[in-house]
């Protein structure tokens, strides 16, 4: 009986992302008053846990793979996650993350914090994480069992997903929301 | 007009001799989906979309460009015919850098739709992210090669409808690009007629009107039918 009243573990991670998909989280509103009932929010930025937790149910991953901390954080996701969940375009196409893709690491590199006038200079270089060749979707690194496709995937989108996955049924997302963008 | 019979989905359907097997499904309203093809311009069986299985083909072939014949046997939809729908669509998502959500033609593109509409939920070959430039030197309009598809409407409409012929293709394979003259920035034209035709009937934000934002970009290709109606029966003939 205490088995069956367990919450779902449910985590959210932001990679290489702008965090405009977990706005979106946000703005379900009401909706994340049933929703907290359900789950647990175990992971992710809108919590205060330092490292990936074990035994998680569902994870949401924002963002693309674009630096060496997102693959390793996403490789710990992938190990302790039952269901991971690509979440929003970053995730599931590279988006606007992988814009850079084309333009080689230490070129952006010398003109963002060597020749740019920002307040962030080379001195950072040695502290932040060394970006990947390529900003890569998250399915290209490790396997992902759902895809909520949007630029950031709207409410109506997330809650739909979030609904069919808590109560055991496969996502079947109408095609007017699993557009990309 | 000579008519024949085939077989489409397990039915007997009739259709004109010389229709393609496109036309003839489309007749009897099943849906096939199509990128390239655009009602009124020649047709082209470039995108591949519209391959259907036909009864003693190994291949897939496109419905297009293939005519329906007397006892031929279609098959418009299957497992395997869906499969390779969604691997092409992947591989043109794939081929050049479709980023919808910061295109001007976010939410009105016919790529975009056919992907959410065909299942496509991401796609598994590794993207190429070519280096492509955009020629936004014509006074109204702008080219933006990122988004483009090869589908040649542009060239064709230029062509047959406007008759100007600004549009064709340089380059062979996944090197072929859309060129305006002999590959002189499209501001320097000497043809072009600034009609906007080509802007119209493309499916996606390649080609575009100057000035327009992310989602802005919203194109009508209904012009068309009512210039070739005009021009094929004669109604604007006194």
């Amino acid at each position: 009986m205490a088995k069956a009243n367990k919450k779902i573990r449910l985590a959210t991670a932001w990679l290489g992302g702008c965090s405009g998909c977990h706005m979106s989280f946000l703005d379900l509103d009401e909706l994340l008053i049933d929703l907290a009932e359900q789950v647990e929010i175990v992971y992710g930025p809108l919590v205060d846990a330092k490292k990936f937790p074990k035994d998680v149910d569902l994870c949401l991953v924002e963002g693309a793979v674009t630096n060496v901390e997102n693959l390793e954080l996403a490789r710990q996701i992938r190990s302790n996650s039952k269901l991971v969940i690509s979440f929003g375009d970053c995730a599931v196409t590279g988006n606007v993350t992988s814009m850079r893709n084309r333009i080689p690491v230490k070129d952006l590199l010398t003109a963002v914090y060597h020749e740019a006038q920002a307040p962030i200079g080379a001195e950072s270089l040695k502290v932040l994480p060394a970006l990947l060749k390529k900003a890569l979707p998250l399915h290209q690194v490790i396997t992902v069992d759902v895809y909520l496709p949007g630029c950031p995937p709207d409410p109506e989108r997330i809650a739909a997903t979030l609904t069919a996955l808590l109560e055991g049924r496969e996502v079947n997302l109408e095609p007017q929301m699993r557009t990309f963008g | 007009m000579p008519v024949i019979t085939l077989t489409i989905n397990d039915e007997l359907v009739s259709a004109r001799t010389g229709q393609s097997i496109l036309e003839a499904t489309r007749d009897h309203g099943i849906q096939i989906p199509t990128l390239c093809h655009l009602d009124g311009l020649s047709t082209r069986g470039g995108c591949r979309l519209c391959l259907v299985e036909v009864a003693g083909s190994s291949r897939l072939l496109p419905a297009c460009t293939t005519e329906a014949t007397e006892g031929m046997v279609v098959t418009t939809h299957n497992d395997k015919i869906d499969r390779y729908r969604k691997m092409i669509l992947e591989l043109t998502f794939a081929e050049r850098n479709h980023t919808c959500a910061v295109c001007v033609s976010n939410e009105h593109c016919e790529l975009q739709t056919l992907a959410a509409e065909l299942g496509m939920d991401h796609v598994r070959y590794d993207y190429l992210n070519p280096e492509l430039d955009m020629d936004t030197s014509h006074e109204r309009f702008g080219v933006d090669h990122n988004r483009c598809l090869l589908c040649l409407r542009c060239v064709r409409v230029c062509d047959e409808v406007e008759g100007a012929h600004t549009w064709d293709v340089k380059g062979r394979g996944i090197n072929s690009r859309v060129i305006t003259d002999l590959n002189c920035p499209w501001g320097q034209s000497e043809s072009c007629t600034e009609c906007g035709k080509c802007v119209e009937v493309c499916p996606t934000g390649a080609l575009f009107d100057k000035g327009v934002a992310v989602g802005e970009m919203k194109k009508e290709a209904r012009f068309l039918r009512r210039i070739l109606d005009g021009r094929e029966k004669n109604q604007w003939r006194r």
